[in-house]
């Protein structure tokens, strides 16, 4: 007669649905579809979409590329003895950014309202893309190369953060990322 | 080898105990409260270091606490708990004998030398590398192979538990089919099967990294398998906590189901469904495509978050059928307010289950939905909402449950009552907090894991909103008090069973019984009924659940659509 026993009725299968239990099954199956069907809706009608473009790639050829378009756009250095290079990328263009054990490499400087093919790789551990306070966050992984298109709306001054634990100068990982007008 | 046929029957419940079933259950579940002590004690220095205002620990002590933390709660207490739960909804409640409990020991000694040597890694210093230790960020070998053993030993018992079954039907020790409790640890344990296998695929070979012989393990691989064990052992706790939920209200209440059909489909559901969950972790991750990820996240078009749903209407609808069986008919709500509150079998089971759904499952949808994962990933969202799922729907109906073994199963009163009382309110509360605050935080886009979030000292450092630093040091707070209930829990639990005035029952002995079988149940034999007789308001045999219902399906359309809407404001992204 309980939960704890065998079901009294040996044909419990049998037993008629209770009108609660169906009309809460229809509701809840109903609001499922809706959840469901929300995400390829998004893809189709939705702005913020991972187009989950990524290319294996060695670390060693993510760095060439990296400092290809160093050398082609830097536009200054910021961070002291650092001096780590601020790039402004053509819009449109492809821009990289390492992620490594702990520091973000370059400093991106991009332009609001345009869109920019953004490359992510890890060099060593894996590493995690936390872009505030748009509040973006994306898993940045070591040997794939993970290619964002990105329209920054608004300028000003970005935080990254890493949020994928990498070690004990985990929360050193922090860099900027600007969009002018 | 003689086998041991002995068995004593409970005085108060009429529940029959095998023997070797009886010790084995208590020493697997006091062997996982050790570790809950542990992990609890570890809890007060992830508070009260990620609480900025109090910023307790170095950083290495913090990750090295935050990673013991992580594996001494979500793995090694619940699962060695989970593992008393399994031989309970065997060989108990089938009244049956334990099949093979030297195996059942081995399985026990296994999981043990596992835990201790997982945690003798963590404690070397060497493998702070949190539960999920992600490749290629290494540990000490020992930490692996921690680990392994422990999940060897875990597959046995469940594999114990499979045996006791089929000894209990071929030994006919019940009539007709399993009770709906067992039919729910049968889904606990197949799914475990499936996670502990996976956790070996993934877990053995970087174990052989770890030792050099494999010079390379694909980080995007290693998160896909290791989150087909990670993700799926929370998925054991929900069929396993949603189990003693059942078992609960049956106890405390004489509830049956609503109907077995539908609470037995609800549970195939999962063993369907709930192992694609992998996919949850992997939503912003580069290389696998928007197909794979829909799919796998929605739990094939989240079929097994109907399952959920449907267990969230039946269980408290069982109850309130036995209420107003009982009298509690007035309005749509006497049933529940006449529920016995002080009594922390019932209480701890409510605020779990209450707190489950509306904290946990809500938030679980919103993570696992692929676009909104974007603002969720990696933040402080994420222990948010498995503080929800896993704490107050886990631990605390495991707690409940406790409550209710120790006068049965130890045989002794509770030392203090009136602390237990208290205990589900202080702790429950306390982690409502906490999973709230956590998730708020979060929200505003605090990172997890990270020992500093002023990011103090860096060269370009990031300056988190106010609000973010309040709802932290509100979690903080919070997670004090859950700490303090949590303590209690361990206090009251721990002296009642060593030290509790034991409960004597004249003429009690273990008795023989006559061919491995323990006494034949009475034929039970009542017509075919539906609730004909109790049906309340709008024709509904539980109208005040059937609201609490509607008002849980409100709040969580709302709170979706809230998500979208934040989710349309931040950068195209494509």
């Amino acid at each position: 007669m309980s939960a704890i026993l065998p079901p009294a009725e040996r044909l419990w299968w049998k037993q008629p649905l209770d009108r609660a239990e169906l009309l809460w099954i229809l509701i809840a199956l109903a609001w499922c579809m809706v959840l469901f069907f929300m995400m390829p809706y998004w893809h189709l009608y939705g702005k913020q979409n991972l187009a989950n473009e990524a290319y294996r790639m060695s670390p060693e050829r993510y760095s060439a590329l990296t400092a290809e378009m160093v050398d082609k756009y830097k536009v200054r250095e910021e961070g002291g003895d650092l001096k780590v290079p601020v790039v402004h990328p053509p819009a449109g263009g492809d821009a990289y950014l390492i992620a490594r054990l702990w520091s973000w490499y370059p400093i991106l400087e991009l332009e609001a309202g345009k869109s920019y093919r953004i490359h992510l790789m890890a060099m060593d551990y894996q590493h995690g893309f936390s872009l505030q306070p748009e509040n973006i966050n994306i898993q940045v992984l070591p040997g794939y190369d993970h290619v964002i298109t990105v329209t920054p709306t608004h300028a000003g001054t970005y935080g990254i953060v890493c949020n994928e634990y990498c070690g004990i100068g985990h929360s050193t990982m922090t860099s900027k990322l600007y969009v002018v007008k | 080898m003689a086998v041991n046929r002995m068995f004593r029957t409970c005085p108060t419940t009429g529940l029959v105990f095998h023997q070797p079933a009886e010790r084995l259950i208590i020493v697997n579940a006091v062997t996982g409260v050790v570790f809950l002590l542990l992990g609890g004690l570890l809890a007060i220095g992830v508070v009260l270091t990620r609480w900025p205002a109090v910023h307790w620990l170095a950083a290495d002590r913090f990750y090295q606490v935050l990673t013991a933390h992580g594996i001494d709660m979500l793995i090694f207490w619940i699962i060695f708990f989970e593992i008393a739960v399994l031989y309970f909804c065997s060989a108990v409640l089938l009244k049956s004998r334990l099949a093979t409990p030297r195996m059942a020991w081995t399985a026990y000694g296994m999981m043990l030398i596992g835990a201790l040597v997982n945690n003798y890694a963590v404690m070397r210093g060497d493998s702070s590398v949190m539960m999920t230790s992600y490749v290629p960020m290494s540990a000490h070998w020992s930490f692996y192979l921690g680990l392994i053993l422990f999940a060897v030993g875990a597959l046995i018992a469940c594999f114990v538990f499979f045996g006791t079954l089929v000894t209990a039907k071929s030994e006919r020790t019940y009539v007709g089919s399993v009770p709906l409790v067992t039919f729910g640890a049968i889904t606990a344990a197949i799914i475990a099967v499936f996670t502990i296998a996976s956790g070996a695929i993934i877990l053995i070979p970087t174990f052989l990294w770890s030792i050099g012989l494999i010079s390379h393990i694909d980080p995007l691989m290693y998160r896909t398998i290791w989150w087909a064990f990670g993700h799926s052992s929370q998925q054991i706790n929900v069929a396993a906590h949603i189990s003693v939920w059942y078992a609960i209200a049956a106890i405390v209440f004489g509830a049956k189901p609503l109907s077995e059909r539908v609470s037995r489909m609800a549970f195939l559901l999962y063993i369907f469904f709930l192992q694609l969950a992998s996919a949850h972790h992997l939503l912003v991750d580069p290389g696998l495509s928007s197909n794979w990820k829909i799919f796998n996240t929605s739990y094939a078009m989240y079929l097994a978050v109907l399952a959920s749903m449907v267990h969230g209407l039946t269980v408290p609808g069982a109850i309130e059928v036995a209420q107003r069986e009982k009298g509690y008919t007035h309005g749509l709500f006497e049933w529940l307010r006449k529920a016995p509150w002080g009594n922390p079998v019932f209480s701890g089971m409510f605020i779990s289950l209450i707190g489950f759904g509306f904290l946990g499952g809500i938030s679980g949808v919103m993570m696992g939905t692929e676009q909104l994962n974007l603002i969720i990933h990696n933040t402080l969202y994420v222990p948010g909402h498995f503080h929800a799922t896993v704490v107050i729907g886990t631990t605390l109906a495991f707690m409940a449950l406790t409550y209710f073994l120790i006068p049965v199963l130890f045989r002794r009163e509770i030392m203090f009552p009136t602390m237990a009382k208290w205990q589900p309110y202080v702790f429950g509360l306390g982690m409502y907090g906490v999973a709230l605050f956590l998730m708020a935080a979060g929200t505003l886009g605090v990172p997890r894991r990270d020992w500093d979030i002023t990011f103090a000292g860096n060269t370009f450092p990031y300056e988190f909103p106010g609000a973010a630093f309040l709802m932290l040091g509100l979690a903080g707070i919070t997670g004090l008090i859950a700490i303090t209930g949590g303590g209690m829990y361990l206090l009251n639990t721990v002296g009642s069973v060593f030290l509790g005035r034991k409960i004597v029952t004249p003429g009690f002995a273990h008795v023989r019984a006559a061919a491995g079988v323990a006494p034949a149940p009475k034929p039970v034999s009542t017509a075919i009924t539906g609730h004909g007789s109790s049906v309340g308001a709008w024709g509904l045999v539980a109208p005040g659940t059937f609201s609490l219902a509607m008002v849980f399906l409100a709040s969580f359309v709302l709170y979706y659509f809230i998500n979208w809407k934040y989710l349309a404001t931040v950068w195209p992204l494509k």
